[in-house]
């Protein structure tokens, strides 16, 4: 296995898409944050983007394959890292999801998809099966249900759930036939009453309002409801940055963070919208073209994960802000503040492009 | 390779479909978008301009009540209202108990009255608290961050000088109901707007009324003013002056001792009205502070009528007072001259019936002048034979009875001046000739109102010369825009002999011996005048006790010719009917008093004509 990679095979162009994106972000960040507490949060955020754009490079230069190496023991040390958070973590807002290194908080759950991005891609690319047997199927749910579970109980209901689009999209591209799909449809239908059992109230409220919005205009349909008005009053040419009233008046909840793209469309209109989408869409073609150009199926694998978390968080957010998905605190990928969010995205992006950068060593 | 063991070509056609699913699914996302700002953008941008704006109502005060010097009778003075926006951060009911304890409210009280108020106008603040205390409104100012949804609202508030002072005439305001939202010219208000209800604030309340103003404020999501957007200022009413002399209103309101009854002042040349009276009378200020629904029930439950303005709306008998008309009408109709006499002993037999005097040994052989001083029954029972009921009527509807004089006050009623035609009419019956000889002394189904005897007897008095009684000055009228109603004046054709020989027994009434009149005296002014009693016709069956007491009247004019001044007093119930003549006294002798005092003051200085410019405390030019 040559060893000769050269940044010339980088992928440029995702890196421009990548950073368009988060310049949408930071901006709409500064915009939604300049008269509240989280004052400064732009700045903040661009230093994540900075580290997160440096980690890219540096992983990149990294053997993907070592990683595959060694990914069951980053598993078990993730699993240990997730107990060990339930017991031991900090309380914010309620939730268990934080490590405090230093003066920076990090969510250990981001971790967890890439983690479980990487354990998949080794599992299937070792396979030596045509089609994926049952037991392997069994194999996949238990390895991604013990994290899947216990991020759930931090309780992160949002990030537990990205894992389910990593572990579908990869079992799809592996070649599982469509007749399983159809059973873990069923059997999914089957344990979601029973799931439901173990929602928090404050979970619960959040899908019945997703069901019937106008029920609850009090408490979970406020935010739902003060979403659409944002995105409706936006109308088709925005009201121009830091010109919402919905997000300057601070109707809008979560504004810079879950519901950001709704600041976006307040004030920057359904054109606005359709830039920032075409941005996201060219993006997720070009991982995709690039999985199809990964030398090995680890590769192509660890792409597809990627693929799958990113259009899963994409689709869920922005859809929850028109009142197409319920609200689950899901980031929007590079426009939410957040670096853990966006750390996990340029690590994910170092790992596509480590994937990328190898595709014509053989 | 190790990890390459998968086939990637087909992997290739499950990515391709991937991207197919991605872009699908954008499309999808893209459609919500289009929805939401595209299809339907109105929608939202009215929610979010509702979110964010909030409308403040700022009531304007209403313009002032002035008497004819343009002395202030009725004033404004500032009010706070603590109102409440329901929609400002959802947080209303679950602070309405510590809202209710910081206001010292009764909790369940309060939430009651918000459900109603909410119930009512939905999108409306919701008036908490009404004149707020100081000690409410620093309640309000130091919880601006834990109540936001409360709000300090300025709404002037009527001011009146003195409780039960010209109640009836200056009328009460109140929220204006959702009927009379619906009424022309009321189109502009909103529920909790106050009108004119009643008496002049009614009648001029396109002059009264301001605009209201509204300031509309943006706010944020927790309800806090974030910056004024934009304000309509509130435009006060127009001062309204009245016609009425503060100085006659204060003398008839202070001598006026009866608990029922009503005062009439006008002057005859113009029509305007000095001073009205009405009793039992209210306490303006606790309508303008909002009234208790107890004390409103208990007013409209009251027995006596307290809300009936009885200048305008009394219907009553007018007894003898209507001797002057009957005169009037039987030396017009010829049916009697200075000449014509007749015997009174105490009484006579007309249509098999008699009738008596009220002087029981009788007045002897009387004339029309000693008849009308004397008010002899049995004189005019004659005359009442001799003109016939169809000429009474035809006379006294020419001069004023049975019909409204048109004041520029709501509810005026108009009294009866029976006919043949009407009992025809009415009961279907025929017309008794003994019917005719009990209204020739104004009993049986003649009444009248306080007003109407005032007009009608200043018009005799003036040469048949009716001026229409009003409020506000005809040039003030025309200058508030207001439409001058007509006609406003009109002429009945009186001989000079007619007019001399009625006004000089009136003063005879006042001045000579034997008149029944002599309370009304006042040394050195030509004062006519005519007592009246009735013994018949309240207006409520009910008021059992009341009916079987006299109603007293008592008319004073002067001068007697061409009066200047025309006062009616009625004490219904009789107990102080002895006093109707002195509180008419006063009433006149403040008039001339008053001008004399001021015909002093001219006196003394050079240059009147200066004075009356400066306008105050100046009797009009003429007076």
């Amino acid at each position: 296995m040559g060893k000769y990679v050269s940044l010339k095979d980088f992928d440029w162009l995702l890196l421009v898409l990548l950073l368009l994106i988060s310049a949408l972000g930071v901006v709409e960040i500064y915009s939604t944050t300049a008269h509240t507490k989280f004052a400064g949060a732009h700045v903040k955020q661009i230093y994540w983007i900075l580290l997160g754009v440096s980690l890219m490079f540096l992983v990149c230069r990294y053997d993907y394959h070592d990683l595959l190496n060694h990914i069951p023991l980053i598993y078990i040390l993730t699993l240990v890292a997730l107990v060990a958070l339930l017991l031991l973590g900090s309380d914010i807002s309620g939730a268990r999801r934080w490590i405090r290194v230093g003066g920076f908080s990090f969510q250990v759950s981001e971790a967890v998809k890439l983690v479980i991005i990487l354990l998949l891609a080794r599992f299937f690319s070792e396979s030596h099966e045509e089609r994926v047997s049952l037991p392997e199927l069994a194999m996949v749910f238990l390895a991604v249900g013990v994290p899947g579970v216990l991020v759930a109980m931090q309780p992160d209901l949002g990030t537990a759930l990205t894992l389910v689009p990593i572990v579908i999209v990869t079992l799809f591209l592996a070649g599982l036939k469509w007749r399983y799909f159809g059973m873990m449809l069923l059997a999914g239908l089957m344990i979601l009453p029973v799931g439901l059992h173990y929602l928090k109230p404050y979970q619960k409220a959040r899908i019945a309002t997703f069901m019937h919005p106008e029920q609850d205009p009090q408490k979970a349909g406020y935010q739902l409801l003060q979403s659409k008005i944002a995105v409706g009053s936006g109308q088709l040419w925005g009201k121009g940055t830091a010109q919402g009233t919905q997000t300057q008046l601070w109707f809008l909840p979560e504004s810079h963070t879950d519901f950001i793209f709704a600041a976006y469309a307040e004030e920057q209109g359904f054109f606005g919208v359709l830039f920032a989408l075409l941005l996201y869409l060219l993006a997720l073609m070009r991982l995709v073209h690039n999985a199809k150009n990964a030398p090995d199926a680890g590769g192509m694998f660890i792409i597809g994960g990627v693929v799958a978390v990113l259009s899963f968080q994409i689709l869920v957010n922005i859809g929850m802000v028109v009142g197409y998905a319920p609200v689950t605190g899901i980031p929007l990928p590079l426009m939410s503040y957040g670096g853990s969010s966006a750390l996990f995205i340029f690590l994910s992006m170092g790992l596509v492009n480590s994937v990328r950068v190898r595709r014509f060593v053989n | 390779m190790r990890f390459a063991h998968t086939d990637n070509r087909r992997s290739e056609g499950r990515l391709t479909f991937l991207q197919w699913g991605i872009a699908v699914a954008f499309l999808v996302l893209i459609s919500g978008f289009w929805q939401l700002q595209i299809f339907n953008p109105a929608y939202y941008s009215r929610l979010a301009e509702r979110n964010h704006i909030k409308n403040l109502r700022m009531p304007a005060p209403r313009g002032r009540i002035l008497d004819r010097y343009n002395r202030v009778l009725v004033d404004n003075y500032p009010s706070f209202s603590i109102v409440a926006q329901w929609e400002v951060g959802q947080s209303l009911q679950a602070h309405l108990p510590a809202i209710a304890t910081g206001l010292e409210q009764n909790p369940e009280q309060l939430a009651e009255r918000v459900k109603t108020a909410r119930a009512r106008v939905p999108r409306q603040a919701i008036v908490v608290q009404e004149n707020a205390t100081l000690r409410d409104i620093a309640f309000v100012e130091s919880h601006r961050i834990e109540y936001p949804e409360l709000d300090l609202v300025s709404e002037p508030r009527r001011l009146y000088p003195r409780a039960g002072f010209a109640a009836h005439l200056f009328g009460y305001v109140g929220e204006i109901s959702e009927r009379e939202l619906e009424l022309p010219g009321m189109e502009l208000l909103k529920p909790r707007d106050l009108i004119g209800k009643s008496g002049i604030e009614r009648q001029y309340n396109g002059v009264l009324q301001g605009q209201t103003g509204v300031l509309r404020m943006i706010v944020n999501s927790r309800g806090g003013e974030v910056d004024p957007l934009d304000e309509e200022f509130a435009t006060a009413g127009r001062d309204l002056r009245l016609t009425i002399d503060y100085d006659l209103q204060e003398v008839a309101e202070q001598k006026f001792r009866g608990d029922k009854g009503a005062l009439v002042a006008l002057d005859p040349r113009t029509g305007e009205i000095l001073a009205l009276v009405s009793r039992p009378t209210f306490d303006l200020n606790s309508f303008a502070r909002g009234i208790p629904m107890e004390e409103w029930r208990g007013l409209m439950a009251d027995p006596q009528n307290p809300l009936l303005n009885r200048a305008i709306q009394a219907q009553l008998a007018p007894g003898s007072i209507y001797k002057i008309m009957q005169a009037t009408a039987g030396l017009e109709a010829g049916a009697v001259d200075e000449t014509t006499t007749h015997y009174c002993s105490g009484g006579g037999t007309f249509y098999g019936r008699y009738f008596r005097c009220w002087k029981k040994g009788g007045h002897g052989r009387i004339g029309i002048h000693r008849a009308i001083v004397q008010s002899c029954d049995v004189f005019f029972y004659n005359l009442g034979k001799d003109l016939g009921i169809d000429r009474m009527h035809e006379y006294s509807t020419r001069l004023g009875l049975g019909r409204k004089t048109g004041i520029d006050l709501p509810g005026e009623q108009p009294g009866l001046m029976p006919s043949s035609e009407w009992k025809q009419k009415v009961f279907h019956e025929r017309w008794y000739p003994g019917e005719t000889i009990s209204l020739a002394i104004g009993q049986g189904a003649l009444t009248t109102t306080p007003l109407q005897l005032a007009f009608s007897i200043g018009g005799i008095a003036s040469g048949g010369y009716f001026a229409r009684p009003h409020l506000i000055a005809w040039k003030d009228m025309e200058a508030l825009g207001q439409e001058i109603p007509l006609p406003t004046e009109f002429r009945v054709p009186l001989r000079e002999q007619t007019v001399a020989l009625v006004t000089d027994g009136l003063y005879g009434v006042v001045n000579e011996g034997g008149g029944t009149g002599r309370r009304g005296r006042i040394q050195g002014l030509d004062v006519g005048g005519k007592t009246g009693t009735a013994q018949v016709a309240s207006i409520k069956a009910s008021e059992a006790d009341d009916t079987l007491k006299d109603n007293a009247w008592f008319v004073g004019l002067a001068p007697r010719r061409n009066p200047e001044i025309v006062v009616v007093a009625l004490y219904e119930g009789g107990e102080h009917g002895y006093l109707a003549a002195p509180v008419v006294r006063e009433v006149i002798k403040a008039y001339f008093d008053k001008k004399e005092d001021s015909e002093f003051q001219y006196a003394q200085k050079p240059g009147p004509s200066e004075d009356i410019a400066a306008g105050q405390f100046v009797p009009e030019p003429g007076g």
